[in-house]
């Protein structure tokens, strides 16, 4: 999968707001991408916009996605609708929103397995879903529960089963876990991490928990405003971090393996999308700014293999 | 600045806060045809026997995971819900039973804080006269010395300039501005204990250290007593000098931060902290692995309530409840292995 300048606006009454700005970035077979930022930084937003549902009054501006060759943004109506759940699935982050109440765990297989599949007969279908269930560490008896009977875990753990129903070359995971205690979590991950390599799906985990993308990523996207500030494999990011910003949360966050950790809180406050400052998006929070970045918007360069950043500081000619 | 009471340097270290037995059980509501087929009644048991004590000036965390009863127990030791049994006392004295009058006065000296800050403000008030409010029901300041020490308290939890926020509705300030807000509102009666209830859980990662720097910069200046309660182990190491943990309404490890994250006893806190992120990539840590989900606390295990999901339950788990006891000095764990 690659996606190429990736723009998505939300045009609300107040003004334009640019959630996603030109975002390009591709993703191999078998690989986990890490998307981490915070609240607003548009993670959620360039998730949805991979299976193009990104929500009213949010719109696809320019950009390209190509699934297998296939450009998602071009597809018909029908044709997307293929593609979504057979191609490309997306795992929420609220289980019991995601869920209909009302339909037995095993009616959500069936009819997942139904539209996409119509030769399958509901018996089928219905062994398939004790086969993904037990898959995911469920018993298969629950297929005649209903949503409200499991637990906040299991039935994230559902949903991954109807994630992986009919195998998807990419699963889409936001915020996975935020809802759920440490030890589901820990469990959860395992879970995804062996289903990726059991299946050779390609997983992008996007998540405000930078803990959880250093741990089980291969790369990461470090995300600030709707740009894309940081991108490099995880041992990079976690070694040699060169965004202050990704500097900063890394300084920021607990880690319970070091005794004595001194952590250093980022100053200021993320900016509001409707008014934006000028220049470099982070200027304002950053320890390092100079004249420069307050007039100049910083361009993603190339700041090592693999590794790109968008600040001024790495550009050619400037030591690092 | 805040006249700052003093108390001797030599910390004494005194118990500021002791729970005795503390138990908290809630009713389960029942339908009308089970209420005329059955007479049993059930409770969820939130809290069930739990049994420790802050020292002054230090931070005591209750860590676990949701539903261990950590929230409960929280709003037990500042009365805000009655307790169905045990003992509380404050400063040696025993407060599970004040009348309305003397609770007032005992709120001048503990105060809490929410998890979020917007609920805990009235969106119809200002951000000046929410912060301001407890300093008129405790009739101790009005009018222009009222509003002096709003401003002083502002300013000093780094909402500035404070003027500009006074007249602010909460809607109109951010999350992290709004748990500041909420703090200057528990410390502008300059209380001596302060429990804090998931003060950063819903805060972005990039402001959190903030909010916890700063509570601890306001221990220092105003000689707090913390009781902090979590479910992320990582920020409890950070910040506080003892540690809880709780499983389904008890604590089953005591001890200090230190010795619960090097030398952990319990399996439950074993498996806890093996499940923590660390922000170190391809590094899959040494799992304990637990079965199962958490019981429900109305239909707790006999015996250990931990044994149905624990990886060394012996045939005395199911029948013996632990108690908490020392394993080594200020280290209590409340395990059958452990006793001998």
């Amino acid at each position: 999968m690659t996606v190429d300048a990736l723009t998505v606006e939300y045009w609300t009454r107040k003004g334009k707001i640019r959630a996603v700005d030109n975002m390009s970035f591709s993703l191999e077979k078998a690989e986990t991408l890490g998307v981490v930022g915070e609240s607003g930084s548009g993670k959620s937003t360039l998730g949805l916009s991979l299976i193009d549902l990104v929500p009213f009054p949010g719109r696809i501006i320019k950009g390209n996605i190509l699934l297998k060759g296939k450009e998602v943004l071009k597809l018909r109506k029908d044709d997307l609708r293929n593609l979504r759940g057979k191609e490309i699935c997306y795992v929420f982050q609220d289980p019991m929103t995601s869920l209909n109440p009302v339909k037995k765990i095993g009616a959500h297989f069936v009819e997942l397995i139904r539209t996409h599949e119509p030769q399958v007969t509901k018996q089928e279908a219905l062994k398939r879903a004790k086969k993904l269930l037990r898959d995911v560490g469920i018993r298969p008896e629950r297929v005649n529960d209903y949503p409200h009977q499991l637990s906040g875990g299991m039935r994230q753990r559902v949903m991954i089963a109807l994630a992986i129903a009919l195998k998807p070359s990419v699963v889409v995971a936001d915020e996975p876990t935020t809802a759920l205690d440490v030890i589901v979590q820990a469990k959860i991950l395992d879970l995804l991490n062996a289903l990726r390599d059991a299946y050779g799906m390609a997983l992008i985990l996007i998540t405000h928990d930078l803990s959880i993308v250093l741990q089980r990523s291969d790369r990461i996207i470090v995300m600030y405003a709707g740009h894309m500030v940081e991108y490099a494999p995880s041992i990079e990011i976690y070694s040699n971090p060169k965004h202050p910003y990704t500097q900063g949360l890394l300084n920021s966050i607990p880690n319970i393996e070091l005794a004595d950790q001194k952590l250093e809180a980022i100053s200021g406050s993320p900016p509001d999308l409707l008014n934006l400052p000028k220049g470099c998006r982070f200027w304002p929070r950053c320890y390092c700014a100079f004249e420069r970045c307050r007039r100049e918007a910083p361009l993603l360069i190339k700041s090592g293999t693999e590794h790109f950043t968008r600040c001024f500081l790495y550009e050619e000619g400037r030591k690092t | 600045m805040l006249p700052i009471r003093r108390r001797e340097k030599n910390v004494s270290q005194n118990e500021i806060l002791k729970v005795d037995h503390l138990k908290k059980y809630f009713p389960v509501e029942k339908s009308f045809i089970e209420k005329m087929l059955t007479r049993t009644r059930h409770f969820v048991r939130a809290v069930d026997g739990v049994s420790f004590s802050v020292l002054k000036g230090e931070i005591f965390t209750l860590a676990g995971e949701s539903g261990c009863g950590k929230t409960t127990t929280g709003k037990l030791v500042v009365r805000l819900i009655p307790p169905t049994g045990g003992k509380i006392f404050f400063d040696n004295v025993e407060i599970t039973t004040l009348d309305h009058e003397a609770l007032r006065m005992l709120k001048r000296k503990m105060q809490i804080i929410f998890q979020d800050p917007y609920a805990s403000f009235n969106p119809r008030m200002k951000i000046g006269e929410a912060v301001g409010h407890p300093l008129e029901i405790h009739d101790i300041a009005k009018g222009l010395e009222k509003r002096k020490r709003v401003l002083e308290i502002l300013e000093r939890v780094g909402i500035t300039p404070a003027e500009k926020f006074l007249d602010l509705y909460p809607h109109q300030m951010s999350g992290g501005q709004r748990q500041r807000a909420a703090m200057a509102r528990a410390l502008i009666l300059q209380p001596e204990f302060v429990v804090a209830d998931e003060p950063v859980s819903m805060i972005d990662v990039s402001l959190r250290t903030a909010i916890i720097d700063l509570m601890l910069n306001l221990r220092k200046d105003f000689e707090l007593t913390y009781l902090f309660i979590t479910h992320d182990l990582a920020i409890a190491k950070y910040i506080s000098d003892r540690i809880a943990i709780m499983y389904l309404g008890k604590i089953v490890e005591l001890g200090d931060k230190e010795t619960i994250f090097s030398n952990p006893v319990h399996p439950y806190t074993q498996a806890l902290l093996s499940a923590i992120p660390v922000p170190v990539p391809e590094r899959i840590r040494k799992k304990t692995e637990l079965i199962g989900d958490v019981p429900s606390a109305v239909n707790i295990p006999s015996g250990c309530r931990f044994r149905t999901r624990c990886r060394c339950a012996r045939k005395t788990c199911k029948e013996k409840e632990p108690e908490l006891i020392p394993v080594s000095p200020n280290h209590y764990v409340a395990c059958n292995l452990a006793e001998n």
